[in-house]
């Protein structure tokens, strides 16, 4: 075994990953506000006003960078699952459960502030545009998850059987959206789509990829919090 | 020959047992015993490979029976705490379906046979025996399993009038007697010779 | 291997011959399902025509999950599960004649029934067929994919519920294609793409969903 195999099974134990996650979420944490400030600073006062959409386009800045995180989130759960099922790893479905819920979240924020943009601009709180049924669906699949962790008493049955759940998940994700795509197109046609976001300026798409940045280091800084309590809770 | 090695077993976050380790040729019979709670039927579900454990393993032959899969099924006989029978078919047809599903399929008048020595109705539907009858029903399994090497039994006993009990150890005897292996529990007295690995230790 | 596939599938089928009564409240709760839309929304024939692909799909669904409590559930409550599980066979092809066996019983019926529906809702009789043929191609997949579904959620509590809540949201896109071809055609247009989709996800369901409804199974015995 080389030295680096022998370190990654070291960390594999919950009880010496412990305390290198409370020193990655702090970190993670501090990046997360340093990030926002600069995001939120650029999405919000530096980007220009748009010609059609006026000031309410900016929830794009949150919007579009939740929903990226509510996907990639979902990947990553479904990636500790496997690994947990092909490594019988107890830390690898800890973290697979402490995902779940900051993944719902973005995923709830995504709707939402989606929800927030339709209203201004095209005078309803909901359109069934492909990428908010999407989400939705999303937000299904992962209340599911915790759903069925939830319903189950003992922890390793809890991992395994959310493991096969996130699996299975993940690999519907890419038909569940493709079929609401096609769906989306026959019956509505493309004019009203939240994807007819205003042309991209260079400041515009900065202001995103520092907002999904944001999220990402505010993602790691809180799943490491959760697992500490998932490994304290366990023992 | 069953080999475990260094098995522990957690159940609902306890530590049942661990370090446990033993092995069983052909001709011997292995007694697993101690108090409710210990963890003799998770050992028994260890063995037949429907719990993984959570330390160590179990061989078989030398390889270990989660590589083995359905081969390793093939030579063993499980009888869990319910009496795997059907409500809804006879117990001839239980009996036939279940000796076709391990891989041991046995013609019709085997089966009545096998049924008629534990004294059991073949064509009555199983919703209408007795729990003592379905016992028996599912146990008649091991009249036909005779070539099958590993028979692993919780509690074959229970729920057994005395002179079935004595039929049953009488079959188990037999078994012993034409090399095959047995691990069973029991609370009962052990009334046949043999090794004991007691959880209470 | 196929002695004890065929025993499966026998085993099954006898079992649900056996118990007739339960079969016969699937299908009567399909029917009823589809008598709920027009009940709800209006009866008006041009109305009726439109929804009639998405509600009779809608209904199969929900049909479908309804069965699927019975597919584990009856062999993990008298032990005989177990037995399954230590079978002479691999257990994906095991489970794979389960579904099917499940899918015969519970599936084909509404696929049989649907013509008669749509008659309820006025659907073209030149539609009927892309109907039927959604169908068929459809119900093995969500036989398949509930099965997963049902093999995780075995003797929890919240059981029928929660198998809903995780399965609804796969059934999606067999919902989008069943009922979007019969939509197509109903335009004039072929719906030859979606029943091809369809064709596909039943393969790619046929391969692939044996392995988690046996790995479901086995987390779910232990």
């Amino acid at each position: 075994m080389t030295a680096t195999s022998t370190n990654w099974f070291w960390y594999a134990s919950p009880q010496t990953f412990y305390p290198l996650a409370g020193k990655i979420a702090r970190v993670a944490g501090i990046a997360a506000v340093l990030l926002a400030v600069a995001g939120l600073y650029v999405g919000f006062v530096v980007a220009p006003t748009d010609a059609q959409q006026g000031e309410a386009y900016r929830i794009i800045f949150i919007h579009v960078p939740a929903a990226w995180m509510s996907m990639f989130i979902y990947v990553v759960m479904a990636i500790w699952a496997a690994l947990g099922l092909a490594l019988n790893t107890r830390l690898s479905g800890m973290m697979a459960s402490a995902l779940a819920p900051t993944g719902a979240l973005f995923t709830f924020i995504a709707l939402w502030t989606g929800s927030l943009w339709g209203k201004p601009t095209w005078g309803t709180y909901w359109v069934w545009d492909a990428r908010l049924t999407s989400e939705l669906i999303l937000l299904f699949l992962y209340f599911g998850f915790m759903a069925l962790q939830a319903a189950i008493d003992d922890p390793r049955r809890a991992d395994r059987a959310g493991a096969v759940l996130a699996i299975v998940g993940v690999v519907n994700i890419p038909i569940i959206y493709f079929s609401v795509q096609w769906w989306n197109t026959l019956h509505q046609g493309a004019s009203v789509s939240l994807k007819s976001a205003p042309t991209m300026a260079a400041s515009m798409f900065s202001g995103m990829i520092l907002m999904a940045f944001a999220f990402w280091m505010y993602s790691i800084a809180v799943t490491l919090v959760r697992v500490r309590c998932i490994i304290r809770e366990r023992g | 020959m069953l080999e475990a090695a260094s098995l522990d077993c957690e159940r609902g976050g306890r530590a049942l047992f661990g370090g446990l380790s033993f092995s069983l040729r052909p001709g011997e019979l292995l007694r697993i015993a101690g108090d409710n709670g210990r963890g003799k039927t998770s050992l028994l579900r260890i063995l037949c490979g429907l719990l993984p454990p959570s330390g160590g393993e179990v061989r078989w032959n030398g390889s270990p029976i989660r590589s083995l899969g359905e081969d390793y099924a093939r030579e063993l006989v499980y009888f869990g705490h319910a009496p795997a029978v059907k409500d809804d078919l006879t117990a001839a047809e239980n009996l036939a379906i279940a000796c076709r599903l391990a891989g041991n399929a046995r013609s019709g008048s085997e089966v009545s046979a096998a049924l008629r020595s534990l004294a059991v109705p073949e064509a009555a539907v199983a919703k209408t025996l007795s729990q003592g009858q379905r016992r028996r029903a599912a146990l008649a399994r091991l009249v036909v399993s005779q070539a099958i090497p590993l028979w692993l039994l919780d509690e074959p006993l229970a729920a057994l009038d005395p002179q079935a009990a004595r039929l049953v150890e009488g079959l188990i005897e037999g078994h012993i007697g034409q090399g095959g292996m047995v691990v069973y529990t029991t609370h009962q007295e052990a009334r046949i010779e043999g090794r004991v690995v007691n959880l209470n230790d | 291997m196929t002695e004890v596939l065929r025993c499966i599938l026998h085993r099954d089928l006898l079992l649900a011959l056996r118990n007739r009564g339960d079969v016969g409240t699937a299908l009567l709760f399909f029917v009823i399902v589809t008598t709920l839309f027009p009940l709800g929304i209006g009866a008006e024939p041009a109305l009726l025509r439109a929804i009639a692909p998405g509600a009779i799909w809608v209904a199969a669904l929900l049909s479908s999950l309804l069965s699927l409590g019975r597919l584990f559930a009856a062999d993990h409550a008298d032990g005989t599960l177990e037995q399954i599980l230590l079978g002479a066979a691999p257990l994906g092809a095991v489970v794979a004649a389960k579904t099917l066996a499940h899918w015969l019983v519970s599936g084909l019926p509404l696929v049989l029934i649907a013509p008669l529906i749509a008659l309820q809702y006025d659907l073209p009789a030149r539609l009927h067929g892309v109907l039927v043929l959604s169908l068929l191609l459809g119900t093995p997949v969500l036989s398949l994919i509930g099965a997963i579904g049902a093999a995780l959620t075995l003797g929890l509590r919240g059981g029928g519920v929660l198998l809903s809540l995780l399965v609804l949201p796969l059934y999606v896109p067999v919902l989008i294609m069943g009922a979007g071809g019969v939509e197509m055609a109903a335009a004039g247009a072929s719906a030859q793409g979606h029943l091809l989709l369809l064709a596909a996800m039943l393969v790619g369901a046929a391969a692939f969903a044996p392995w988690a409804i046996a790995a479901a199974l086995r987390i779910s015995a232990e």
